[in-house]
């Protein structure tokens, strides 16, 4: 049984899941999850590892066709949508809705060309001074411009690991999405690099839906407004952060925050 | 006496060496139950076993290539042998026959010259034979008897074969490269012969190819001993027409089976396309000779090509190019599943479709791959014999005309090789300065191939 707090009810949804079940073969690994994403906020989806929440994530961009055995059924709306409606073209879901992955992965290109990837294959810019202020302005949103501004040219994989996963928001950003699905998007990283990040999705929000799966509570805490705790594949609660750290209603959400199991 | 009765006496030897080891590690055992040995029993039986037969095997080595020659020292010390006339070869055919009859492989000799001989092989071979064993047995049991006398409870007998396995493994390894340091060794001899007589400017640049086999070794006309047509042959059709058939469909089957081939399809298919590899070469040279070759004059004829030949550059070169295919594809199926899911994942997260993915992510990354299997394939392709000896002209033209007669260096090396001039004959050498050439080609291209499949290796890990 879901709780959801009552405070967030008369909130626009971005993105509008209802009875979500994901099958891997015969496995269940989500279990009729229905929520509701906020355009202004950051959501936050924590649980133990294996409770599904990284794949219920991919749901959102449609990452999970890419697996054979992976089987979503149920319903899941972006702006009123149905994302798997014969209207959706997942090419043009997965322009609206980015992803940033948990390892960076950035291109084995220059840093230039990782940015400029998304913008050509989608045809956003006609000339190459369209391209270049696109580049620019997704590096300075995602704080790498000045770290990175003499050395376009260089290979991407060449940047230090902190530096490689802000390049990899910049190209998420670069297409100018409407969500950005981030799944553990500091787990490879130092704290430096970590706080960098946090800082990062902190300026990103309100002007993109964010959801970001992340293993560490302080980090839910200290990014999001928005938190889902899953458990086992089901969405145990949600509501907004501060309720569900300080005051959780169900008994198993109190024992993860507190530390009794996860 | 062969060496092969010399070995078994070894290896019975070797049994009982093992026998007595073992016993006597028991008894170690049996003495002194609380005794915590260094070794298991079977150590110390393969430690004297090893020390009974390894010395043996090296002995019978030596002597197998040191008694011949004793025993033909000591025939030709005897009267009978002073007696002998004739000329060197003469006398070799006497000897040869003595030695035949006397080792029962003949029934009887065919000169009469040859008969007094016999008794003397039969003696000599008696009596070094005997040498052979004693020193056998000796060698097998003084070897034995001092690594059982080494045995102890606290003797490290494990770690000693644990030695000699690697000692034997290592010389395993060694014979492949020692072999290839012989055939270069040999072939450069042949080639420096050969450029005694033809200097290595005409050989290397002169554009005519045409060995006068007839002509006396001291009156070579180098000009006709240009290898250029021969490589141009060689490069057109192992390097070039090949290379057209099979870098298109054999980069297309591998980006179809690890992208897009469901994977039940793909454990079907790849192994298809790998059995072609395994068709003997000779089986495309029928097929490119009988089918394809009178398929494409047929053809270019009804176009109304007036020189189409049925030993055209194209045939032998596409059914190369159909051979290789598997070297690709395999090299480049391997390349483009090395480059990380994360890669693909990124690129798909960004809306891109498969085939952009594999356009502009996968198809650069793994680049390096692609590239070294194409070269593994060129050297394989240039180094093809059967196909071209079959489908490939014999006579050396220098064209760009895929449908006239063209030959390569390949088809010449076996032609000269199988011709009837003495070994001296520069026509004859030429063939080897022709391989020391596609040796070299080839290596090198072994080489750098290599080389970069390692650098690529290096960077994703």
């Amino acid at each position: 049984m879901t709780v959801i707090h009552p405070n967030m009810a008369d909130e626009g949804a971005k993105i509008r899941a209802r009875d979500v079940c994901v099958f891997y073969g015969e496995k269940k690994a989500i279990d009729n999850v229905s929520l509701d994403i906020s355009p202004d906020y950051v959501t936050a989806f924590i649980g133990p590892s294996g409770c599904g929440k990284s794949t219920f994530l991919r749901c959102f961009n449609r990452m999970n066709d890419t697996i054979g055995a992976a089987k979503v059924t149920g319903l899941i709306e972006l702006d009123g949508e149905d994302i798997h409606g014969n209207g959706m073209d997942v090419v043009q879901l997965r322009a609206r809705v980015g992803m940033v992955f948990q390892k960076p992965n950035p291109f084995p290109k220059s840093i230039y060309e990782n940015i400029a990837y998304g913008p050509k294959i989608h045809g956003l810019a006609e000339k190459k001074a369209d391209l270049d202020v696109i580049v620019e302005r997704s590096l300075t949103r995602a704080g790498l411009w000045d770290e990175v501004k003499d050395r376009l040219d260089d290979s991407g994989t060449a940047l230090s690991g902190g530096q490689q996963q802000r390049l990899c928001i910049a190209r998420a950003i670069a297409v100018d999405p409407e969500v950005i699905l981030m799944d553990e998007p500091a787990s490879a990283l130092d704290p430096i690099a970590t706080a960098k990040i946090e800082e990062l999705i902190d300026e990103l929000s309100g002007r993109y839906a964010i959801v970001i799966v992340t293993h560490s509570m302080q980090q839910a805490a200290r990014v999001s407004q928005r938190t889902a705790f899953f458990h086992l594949g089901k969405m145990v609660e949600y509501g907004p952060t501060s309720e569900i750290f300080t005051n959780p209603i169900e008994e198993r959400t109190k024992d993860y925050i507190t530390g009794r199991y996860g | 006496m062969s060496p092969i009765t010399l070995i078994l006496i070894a290896l019975g030897l070797g049994l009982l060496g093992w026998l007595a080891g073992r016993a006597k590690a028991w008894s170690f055992q049996s003495s002194d139950p609380a005794l915590r040995p260094a070794s298991r029993p079977i150590y110390h039986a393969w430690y004297v076993a090893m020390w009974v037969v390894l010395p043996v095997l090296a002995f019978v080595a030596a002597w197998s290539i040191i008694a011949p020659n004793l025993v033909m020292q000591s025939v030709l010390a005897t009267p009978e042998a002073q007696g002998l006339t004739g000329l060197g070869f003469e006398r070799d055919a006497f000897l040869g026959e003595a030695r035949a009859v006397a080792l029962e492989q003949s029934p009887g000799v065919f000169n009469d010259e040859a008969e007094p001989l016999v008794a003397p092989f039969r003696e000599a071979f008696g009596y070094y034979n005997t040498i052979g064993i004693i020193v056998t047995v000796l060698i097998a049991i003084v070897g034995g008897a001092l690594a059982f006398l080494r045995l102890a409870p606290q003797f490290g007998a494990r770690t000693r074969v644990e030695r000699t396995v690697l000692m034997i493994l290592l010389l395993a390894s060694l014979v492949a490269i020692l072999t290839t340091l012989g055939i270069f060794v040999s072939l450069v001899f042949e080639t420096v012969r050969f450029f005694s007589f033809v200097s290595p400017i005409d050989f290397l640049f002169g554009l005519k190819w045409g060995p006068d086999t007839l002509a006396a070794p001291d009156a070579v006309d180098p000009s006709r001993y240009g290898a250029v047509p021969l490589f141009w042959g060689t490069i057109f059709i192992g390097a070039i027409i090949a290379m057209v058939v099979a870098i298109p469909l054999g980069l297309m089957s591998a980006i179809y089976l690890t992208q897009y081939a469901d994977p039940r399809v793909r454990t079907w298919i790849k192994p298809l396309l790998e059995l072609l590899a395994g068709v003997p070469t000779v089986v495309y040279g029928y097929f490119a000779a009988l089918t394809l070759a009178p398929m494409i004059r047929n053809a270019a004829v009804a176009l109304g090509a007036t020189n189409a030949s049925t030993e055209s550059a194209l045939a032998a070169g596409i059914v190369m190019g159909v051979m290789i295919i598997p070297f690709v594809s395999s090299m480049a199926d391997d390349s483009m599943a090395a480059v990380p899911g994360a890669m693909r994942d990124g690129s798909l997260a960004m809306g891109a479709t498969k085939s952009e993915t594999i356009q502009r992510v996968l198809f650069p990354a793994a680049l390096p791959g692609i590239v070294a299997g194409v070269m593994l394939a060129v050297s394989r392709a240039i180094g093809e014999t059967m196909i071209v000896v079959m489908a490939a002209s014999q006579s050396a033209n220098l064209t760009a005309n895929p449908l006239e007669p063209i030959s390569t260096v390949t088809m010449q090396i076996v032609n000269l090789l199988t011709g009837e001039q003495s070994t001296d004959h520069p026509a004859t050498l030429s063939a080897y300065a022709l391989g020391f050439v596609l040796f070299m080609v080839t290596l090198a291209l072994n080489f750098i191939a290599l080389r970069v499949v390692k650098r690529f290796r290096e960077a994703y890990e």
